[in-house]
């Protein structure tokens, strides 16, 4: 279980980023913290010519915020942003998310926007970048562009990131006033892949839940401020509308029941939030 | 002189092992130093289940730079023979697979290289053809006849059948009040020790002989097995192990075929080579614990007193019968009755074959599979009966007083009180308190439950047993097998310090800390004054069959036959000693570090100058008397073979267990929380308390994983699907909650300490207690292990709301492994005859299938594909074989084929239809279905799914883009998002 | 920094438990292959290679890290602590490798380094941990002997050691 061959740059500017990416495509692999990336390369799943690690440009090393948003760049290790003291005040549903990534071992290392880069239909931080309406900052030399997560995660471990773009930084609103959130988590252990996760942001006339573990990418519902049955009824639509499969964890009505159940549950937990 | 402890056997003292360990200064295998020029292999492996081997071509590999050698199933087969079988039939078992592979994982051949690195290189470049055969994975329906057969000298998948019948059972059955049965599906699972296997072979020419290290753990009976395989005598095959093993669990049993494969790869070579198994093999091929379904039957009085029993058990043991099965299904024959006086048995036992890895021992070894049926039978009847289970339990144990007590199987209970520590465990671990609990919790709405378990557990194996497998007559011819030799040899070294060797091969159990322990005590020594030595060279060691570290076999085998070792050495001291102080030697006395006269402690020598005596001054002790190494072998009078009626006394000590706990079922989840479990044990003599609590705790976990979390499971087609620890979820600190632990003591009268084993009881009687438990929380009175929380939720959650009106409806799902379906549709900017042209062009296939790199038509309706597919990262090259059929031009075409790559395998069908819209265009529709085997199934499951809608989606979008329809994404998100 | 090729070999230097170290590594190597078998730096297991048992745990610039999920010329320039540095002498144990020993929270040894290198940062980071922080911090490891008990007490045990003779650590 060693991976095959390729090269290793390790880039010291931006630009040398962007030359590699552009020479090789989908040859190149960005390289973060690695937590993902390097058991596919052990494994022999993935294959690249060229990985470029970019832990080592200052740069993307940092956490930005001001009153409207959190600028997390591609450097920055998840420990590094749980660790953050203004991150529950600012986005208490990241800070409720986080904890739930990995282990404390591996999100010593794995970075944010690795995870992103990743999109497991599973993971917590695309579920929130998603519930949260964040979005993805690519470049690809001097172009530029921000994509909503609602418009990146495509499908499985599928972004709209182009072969030839960075995902430099990822950024998320902060918390607005007059709204709750709240995340839950269901796997087999703690620390495995979401069976069913669930993330809500509550306002007084409106209500978005969304769902991970689920369908091929974190899914997200918007709702009027719907109460009893109605909830219900949104909720059961919702969970039929994920595309639930059975697999070895879990049947597919069971991750229904769980959206149902789960989804209700943080959704009145969000509304005990709203500040 | 400071007040030493009279006996420092029964203490916790610290671990000798543990500073090494603690310090990285272990030396496991994988820490050795290799020869110069060793080469490191790697295996390929087979991704099917069952296939027949067309044709492997490794010019390719054998060419690349840094390969020393390919071994193939034909290296194999021309040197040595294959392995033992050990039952009758006419079966061969080879460490590679020859003409078929019969199960994913199964060798095919073997690199050896430079480097673990080039060696995987070289496995890349490996081509095999396949041909797929259907694989059998059901072991009900590998008896149905329907199947194919796994090996051509069998006329079925039935590889041995036995029946047993002790007392009178059918009139038991017949005069009962009541019958109750179970009928229980055991799953697979292993105790996956945290270091994999690994061993380093040499071979030398010129004397033919095989020099293997590895970490195997016994039972050295093998060694036999491995040199009749490797066609040299016994003294031409040197085995040796490692000073540390990472665990084992009965599961480094299972690296002897790889010591044969890796012998031949150093002969084939002409160099060491060295293998490390990696994680994935380990779970994939090493070995796994049997799965069983068991219909166990019971003529049950009014009161619930049992009378009878009959057991109808089928063991799978994968593809092959590998030496040592099938002994998992006849270690606990002797006491299937478990702890109850139950005098009337009947036994029907059945061994099949099935395309899964094959089995071997693993902690607990058939315990979990027997218990697992006989205590749901006894929650069964006091359920039907309205009786509490304790009061089922206590009416059915063996009586105090009766010991030792001889079971209607054969075995004979050596020691114990079972009322008595039954009792005492529901008093101090609080079962009044725990149904009081269980009580209020119910009054609230919370699913709670209490399950119980009483069980034998058996230890220091007969290792003659497994001939109850043979009918008597087959174990005439066979010539009787029985006993379970120890070894101890104690030396005396010429300034008089004492050195001890053992053949028990440790993984973990501080062996070298007890026995220095027990030498310690017998010589009047400290621990400390004692050095142990346990890693095991059968060209050099005192050894014999019974050797290594299995049937928990350490404390009342091995540690007895240190003892004797001790007192055999220190008759010879006292008589050397009675010589200088002029006392009889019976007057002598050992203590403190000094030989000394009874009564008279002045009188005395100091231990090291008497133990050096017959080194430097040989000729003042006559020759009988002189102490220089004693060796002692060890076998229990007890341990008989089976007798002409297959009474069998399978084991030499039996330990008793009683567990109790209480459970709770999430109502949204499912999910079981452990909220009180208390374990009782009665492993007779203690020499080591914390060491014994850590085998309890340590037992507890693995039990805790085999209920809730475990399970080897495998698809229909026979795929592997827990390929990595990412789903074969092994519990940790979040999972395993402290147990409440409690002894009693009844010393066995047949170990010369007093001592029984206690290392696998919990991972017999856990497993059914929680689900004993979760049964009771539940109502439920069928229920299969591991409990994972979709299987409890689905035993309550009330039926599913249907989905709106709003959402389309679900395609069916088979819910059967790796059965991938699907649908969806998009739309084209052209007619359907258009469309139609495109589809059979191959051309245009090139153009739109995704990754492709070229195109063969081999007929019109025939293509061949060389395309790259992939999602993210994941990505790999495929050749892929399409057939059409069907053709209903321009309406619909159905297209069936294979994707084979290294990533792995798939088979399947889709149909499409094409139907034209008012705009002109068409509306392309399909469905599939996929079974997707090898490497990415084992590994990558959860990502199948989701990677095969991407890649027919964009294969149809490719397509729509070609006839100039709608290619933008946000649109096929829309067309595509829910459907695909 | 240039390009590291595939099929060479390339100094890698970084400093291990207060010593500066080098050797030379394919751009694929494994940092626990490299420890292991360049710098004859045993003490780091190997359990499962894909990050999931927590055997191979070091610690790289100061934070925990899984070994098998590093490539050796990641860590070029790192400051890299392993199970070797963990004694502050020979034939003397850390207070947390004694309490490993007292409490037996090992017994074949093999996930032991781990979990040691994970709990001497995090009790230097956490001095008065509970036991559920504990349960949950070790959830990133998997051990198969002790069923775990044994190693929360031995945690606790160090914790409190640690809090009463800071100067032990």
């Amino acid at each position: 279980m060693k991976p095959a061959r390729f090269d290793y740059q390790r880039a010291d500017t931006l630009a040398e980023v962007h030359a590699a990416l552009a020479e090789y495509g989908n040859d190149a692999r960005v390289m973060a913290g690695g937590q993902t990336l390097m058991p596919m390369l052990s494994m022999r799943l993935a294959r690249p010519k060229l990985l470029v690690d970019i832990m080592h440009l200052p740069e993307l090393a940092r956490i930005e915020a001001d009153a409207k948003v959190i600028r997390i760049g591609a450097g920055v290790r998840q420990a590094e942003l749980l660790a953050w003291p203004e991150l529950a005040q600012r986005q208490p549903l990241l800070a409720s998310a986080l904890p739930w990534v990995g282990h404390a071992q591996t999100r010593s290392r794995g970075t944010v926007c690795g995870s992103v880069a990743h999109a497991d239909p599973s993971a917590e931080l695309p579920l929130a970048m998603l519930a949260l309406d964040g979005s993805i900052e690519l470049s690809a030399g001097r172009k530029r562009r921000s994509v909503t997560a609602q418009d990146f995660f495509t499908g499985m471990m599928s972004t709209a990131r182009g072969h030839d773009e960075l995902i430099e930084a990822v950024s998320i609103p902060t918390r607005r006033a007059g709204t709750g959130t709240a995340f839950a988590e269901f796997g087999r252990r703690h620390g495995d892949f979401a069976i069913v996760a669930c993330a809500a942001v509550v306002a007084a006339d409106r209500v978005t839940l969304a769902v991970g573990g689920v369908g091929d990418k974190p899914e997200r519902r918007d709702f009027p401020a719907l109460d009893g049955g109605a909830l219900d009824d949104a909720l059961n639509a919702f969970a039929w509308d994920l595309d639930a499969r059975d697999d070895l964890h879990a049947t597919a009505a069971y991750r229904r029941e769980l959206v149902r159940r789960m989804g209700r549950d943080t959704i009145e937990e969000a509304r005990r939030c709203i500040a | 002189m400071s007040e030493l402890p009279t006996s420092w056997c029964g203490q916790s003292v610290e671990r000798v092992e543990d500073a090494a360990l603690l310090t990285g200064r272990g030396r496991f295998i994988d820490d050795l130093g290799v020869r110069p020029g060793t080469l490191h292999a790697a295996i390929l492996r087979s991704p099917h289940a069952h296939a027949k081997i067309v044709a492997i071509r490794a010019d390719a590999a054998r060419a690349l730079p840094g390969v020393a050698a390919v071994i193939l199933a034909e290296d194999v087969t021309a040197l040595p023979a294959s392995l033992v079988v050990g039952v009758k039939a006419p079966i061969e078992c080879w460490p590679i697979a020859t003409d078929r592979v019969r199960y994913v994982g199964e060798p095919v051949a073997v690199v050896v290289a430079a480097s673990r690195y080039i060696a995987e290189d070289a496995l890349d470049l490996i081509e095999v053809d396949y041909q797929t055969l259907p694989a059998v994975v059901d072991p009900l329906a590998a008896l149905d006849g329907t199947q194919p057969i796994l090996h051509d000298g069998l006329r079925s998948n039935l590889a041995s059948e036995r029946r047993f019948r002790y007392g009178d059972p059918e009139r038991a059955f017949a005069e009962a009040t009541h019958r109750i049965a179970v009928t229980i599906k055991y799953p697979r699972n292993s105790c996956t020790p945290m270091e994999t296997y690994g061993l380093i072979a040499e071979y030398d020419a010129g004397e033919d002989a095989y020099d293997v290290t590895a970490n195997f753990m016994g039972p050295f009976s093998l060694h036999a097995v491995m040199a009749r395989a490797l066609k040299v005598p016994g003294n031409r095959f040197r085995l040796r192990t490692p000073p540390d093993s990472g665990g084992s669990f009965g599961v480094k049993q299972g690296v002897f075929p790889y010591i044969v494969l890796m012998g031949i790869a150093a002969r084939v070579a002409g160099r060491p080579v060295k293998w490390v198994e990696d994680r994935l093999e380990h779970l994939a091929a090493s070995v796994s614990a049997t799965n069983r379904v068991t219909t166990l039957r019971a003529a049950v009085d009014a009161d619930g007193r049992v009378r009878a029993l009959d057991w109808n058990q089928i063991e799978d043991v994968g593809a092959h019968i590998r030496a040592p099965e099938p002994a998992t299904l006849y270690r606990m024959h002797g006491n299937l009755g478990g702890a109850y006086d139950i005098r009337n048995i009947a036994v029907r036992n059945r061994v099949v074959l099935t395309n899964k890895a094959p089995t071997g021992l693993n902690r607990g070894f058939g315990g979990p599979q027997v218990y697992y049926a006989l205590e749901r039978l006894m929650q069964r009847i006091a359920v039907i009966l309205k009786l509490d289970p304790a009061d089922v339990i206590r009416r059915n144990l063996v009586p105090s007083g009766a010991f030792p007590y001889r079971t209607a199987t054969g075995a004979i209970y050596d020691s114990g009180d079972y009322p008595l520590a039954f009792e005492k465990a529901l008093t101090d671990g609080g079962y009044a308190a725990l149904r009081q609990r269980q009580a209020e919790a119910r009054a609230q709405g919370r699913l709670y439950g209490i399950g119980m378990t009483a069980a034998i557990e058996p230890s220091v194996s007969n290792m003659g047993y497994i001939t109850t497998v043979l009918t008597p007559e087959e174990r005439r011819k066979a010539g009787p097998k029985n006993g379970a030799q120890a070894t101890a040899t104690i030396a005396l070294d010429p300034v008089g310090s004492v050195s001890v060797h053992v053949s028990s091969v440790p993984q973990g159990q501080g062996h070298r800390t007890v026995l220095s322990q027990i030498v310690a005590d017998a010589l009047g020594l400290k621990p400390s004054d004692v050095r142990v030595v346990a890693e095991l060279d059968t060209g050099r060691d005192a050894w014999s069959i019974a050797s290594g570290n299995y049937s928990s076999r350490f404390a009342a085998a091995v540690g007895g036959a240190a003892h004797l070792a001790a007192e055999k050495i220190k008759a010879k001291l006292a008589k050397i000693a009675a010589a200088q102080l002029n006392v009889p030697p019976e007057e002598i006395e050992f203590a403190g570090g000094r030989a000394r006269a009874r009564g008279n402690p002045d009188n005395n020598v100091a231990f090291g100058r008497l133990a050096a005596t017959s080194h430097w001054s040989p000729g003042l002790v006559p020759e009988e008397n002189q102490a220089l190494r004693e060796t002692v072998f060890w076998s229990p009078p007890q341990l008989t073979p089976p007798s002409e009626n297959d009474e069998i006394n399978s084991s030499l000590c039996h330990g008793f267990i009683f567990d109790f706990c209480g459970v709770e079922i999430d109502r949204v989840t499912g999910a079981l929380r452990i909220d009180k479990y208390v374990t009782m044990h009665d492993c007779g003599r203690i020499l080591h308390p914390g060491m014994v609590e850590g085998q309890i705790t340590g037992g507890f976990a693995h039990a805790v994983g085999a209920a809730l979390y475990e399970e080897y499971s495998y698809g229909p087609d026979g795929s592997f699907q827990t390929g990595t620890f990412a789903d074969y979820l092994v519990p940790t600190t979040m999972e395993v909650p402290t147990p409440v632990i409690l002894h009693i003591e009844t010393p066995s009268p047949f170990t010369p300490l007093g001592t029984k084993g206690v290392g696998e009881g919990n991972c017999m009687s856990t497993p059914v207690c929680l689900a004993n438990a979760a049964a009771d929380a539940l109502g439920a009175s069928d229920i299969d292990l591991p409990l994972t929380p979709a299987k409890l939720a689905a035993l309550f959650h009330p039926a599913e709301a249907a989905p709106p009106a709003t959402v389309r409806p679900q395609p069916v799902k088979t819910g059967k492994g790796r059965a991938l379906q699907g649908q969806g549709q998009a739309q084209a900017n052209a007619a359907p005859a258009d469309v139609w042209r495109m589809l059979l062009d191959p051309k245009t296939l090139e153009a739109i299938i995704p990754g492709c790199h070229g195109v063969e038509k081999l007929s019109d309706t025939h293509f061949r594909a060389d395309v790259t597919l992939g999602v993210g990262p994941v990505t790999g090259r495929y050749r892929a074989d399409i057939k059409l059929s069907d053709l209903d031009e321009p309406k619909a075409v159905t297209l069936s084929g294979t994707v084979t790559g290294a990533l792995g395998d798939a088979k399947g069908a889709g149909h499409i239809t094409l139907t034209p819209t008012d705009t002109g265009g068409a509306l392309l529709a399909y469905e599939y279905d996929a079974e997707i085997g090898g490497k990415v199934a084992s590994i990558g499951g959860r990502l199948l799914d989701g990677a095969a809608k991407i890649v027919i989606r964009q294969f149809f979008e490719a397509l729509a883009r070609h006839t100039g329809g709608p290619a933008r994404t946000g649109l096929f998100a829309r067309l595509f998002g829910r459907g695909a | 920094m240039h390009r590291l090729s595939a099929d060479r070999r390339h100094r890698v230097r970084f400093t291990l438990n207060g010593k500066p170290v080098e050797a030379d590594a394919e751009p694929r190597m494994l940092l626990t292959d490299f420890l292991r078998h360049e710098l004859g730096q045993t003490g780091t297991h190997v359990g499962c290679e894909h990050g999931v048992c927590g055997a191979c745990t070091i610690e790289i610039d100061g934070v925990p890290a899984r070994a098998c999920l590093t490539l050796a010329v990641q860590a070029d320039g790192a400051t890299i602590r392993t199970v070797e540095g963990l004694a502050p002498e020979p034939g003397r144990l850390s207070v947390l490798q004694d309490a490993f020993r007292r409490h037996h929270a090992l017994q074949c040894g093999f996930c032991t380094a781990g979990i040691l290198m994970s709990l001497d940062g995090y009790l230097r980071r956490h001095s008065a941990p509970t036991e559920a922080e504990l349960r949950e911090f070790l959830g990133g490891h998997l051990c198969r002997c002790t069923g775990y008990t044994p190693i929360l007490a031995a945690a606790l045990d160090a914790a409190k050691t640690l809090r009463e003779v800071p100067a032990h650590a």
